[in-house]
């Protein structure tokens, strides 16, 4: 074990805000997600029609007035919400906070294009003449927009800006957070991921050319990941924002500690635009668990990444194989059976929902796993129903994306 | 359309442009930004609606004419009259 770290170098989760497609806070989310209950439904989508998607159901205007949401995204939309989510849940008083002190730090997969898809679809009525594009468009595709959203609506004058890391999005934010707290940049992260993607018609498209888009006559059983018969990803829009605190800074005000980030790990492919690697998701689980000084059978619960596409998920079936052999201590889940791949939203909302098996010691489960796939066998998956364990110390999450980008979070019960 | 359809259609560009705002007691004469907070994306959005709908063409030097709403109306019914 590593030597025990100065508080002051202790980075902890204070406040979760969330929008999942069967959630809109993490009590809603949680119990959907021990119940069984997917959030994926039918959804119109331009040009392609009827698809399958996770769509999220929170009301906008808790935060924002009706002149904001028309001026800004939905992935604005979504960010404030979930950061005004979790700084309530954080019990802050954000009048009373230097908001000099606060960082805004979002990963995400994409964003400009469901901007630029409508805008083009809006200039398509008049004969493609420019005169009528937006003046709203520049500031709606900005990179920064989700988490600059967030700053005008809660008014923080500390840094903002997204991190653009794919699929692994949700995870990186979350790590950016606590470095930038543990450089001292800040006092306060609100660190996470947002995606909007079920907007853009091009990311179904993409995924439908790339033969990767989940389809089922039933809408609730298109995610699942590890099931012979998956056949894609079921794109889903959502949020996830975390209050991360200095633990010292987190005693001191008797915040609730959700658990404490233990260890992480980013690294990168380099070998395809599409296919993850094995042996690079191998050595991202590592760096997690050296950064974190524990070994695999430390690991209670490890949430996959798995998104349901015929060549990816047995590519990480063998990875936590190979980190955790053939018979792990660790049980294993999968949130996007539930939820659909909500891209850049993904790594920070999996996380999320597994936060309470501190408390109840239960894994929620992969659903939609009638027939397991051989190559994508993991011993301890937890299958259909949800399973009591007796210890939850340490949560391994993993989140992978494109162009072959790993990420791997550890989180800890927190122990003072 | 007439100057009472002008000026309905212009509250009702402008109310679609910041729906969080009351207009019924919008006075003719003042100012518009000096009674409800309109800022200039917000008025170019008045522009645009203007170009989409009618093909009206408000050019910069003379939004100065869109300052109030009596002046919009007087400033726009030539334009619009034909509609």
């Amino acid at each position: 074990m590593a030597a025990k770290k100065p508080n002051e170098a202790r980075i902890v989760i204070t406040g979760v805000g969330l929008a999942a497609p069967n959630g809109n806070n993490l009590t809603e989310f949680r119990r959907n997600l021990l119940a069984g209950k997917s959030g994926i439904q039918k959804f119109n989508v331009r040009y392609m029609g009827e698809v399958l998607a996770g769509i999220c159901h929170f009301d906008p205007l808790k935060y924002q007035k009706k002149k904001e949401l028309r001026r800004g995204t939905r992935a604005g939309s979504i960010a404030i919400y979930c950061a005004q989510e979790a700084i309530a849940d954080a019990k802050l008083d954000l009048a009373g906070l230097d908001k000099s002190k606060i960082g805004v730090y979002l990963g995400i997969t994409e964003h400009g294009t469901v901007e630029t898809e409508n805008e083009i679809y809006e200039i398509k009525q008049f004969d493609y003449d420019v005169k009528y594009w937006s003046h709203h468009h520049n500031p709606r595709v900005v990179a920064n927009n989700p988490a600059g959203e967030v700053t005008l609506n809660m008014g923080i004058t500390g840094p903002h800006y997204t991190l653009g890391a794919a699929c692994a999005g949700g995870n990186i934010g979350l790590i950016h957070g606590l470095q930038m707290l543990l450089l001292n940049e800040v006092d306060l992260a609100l660190s996470g991921g947002v995606s909007e993607c079920t907007g853009s018609f091009g990311i179904f498209a993409g995924f439908r050319s790339e033969g990767a888009l989940a389809s089922h006559p039933d809408p609730e059983k298109a995610s699942r990941p590890f099931d012979k018969d998956r056949n894609g990803v079921v794109v889903s829009e959502g949020g996830c924002v975390f209050v991360l605190e200095r633990l010292s800074d987190a005693l001191k005000r008797g915040a609730k500690i959700y658990s404490e980030i233990v260890g992480y790990g980013i690294n990168s492919d380099a070998t395809d635009f599409i296919f993850p690697d094995r042996e690079r998701q191998v050595q991202c689980m590592k760096l997690a668990l050296n950064k974190a000084g524990i070994s695999p059978e430390d690991i209670d619960i490890i949430n996959t990444h798995g998104t349901g596409t015929i060549e990816g998920d047995p590519v990480e079936c063998q990875a936590i194989t190979e980190v955790f052999g053939e018979h792990p201590h660790a049980y294993m889940n999968n949130t996007k059976s539930f939820i659909g791949h909500a891209m850049g939203a993904a790594g920070a909302l999996e996380l999320a929902g597994n936060l309470p098996s501190f408390e109840d010691y239960l894994v929620h489960p992969t659903i939609n796993l009638d027939h397991l796939d051989p190559k994508c066998h993991l011993n301890n998956l937890v299958i259909n129903e949800p399973k009591r364990i007796d210890k939850v110390d340490y949560i391994l999450n993993n989140s992978f994306g494109m162009l072959g980008i790993n990420s791997v979070v550890i989180v800890k019960r927190f122990e003072e | 359309m007439t100057k009472e359809q002008i000026k309905d259609t212009i509250l009702e560009i402008i109310a679609q442009i910041i729906p969080d705002e009351d207009l019924s007691n919008l006075k003719g004469d003042i100012p518009i930004r000096e009674q409800v907070e309109l800022d200039s994306m917000d008025f170019l959005d008045i522009i645009m609606e203007l170009r989409k709908r009618y093909g009206v063409e408000v050019p910069e030097d003379d939004y100065i004419h869109l300052a109030t709403l009596d002046s919009s109306v007087a400033y726009l019914e030539p334009r619009l009259r034909k509609f």
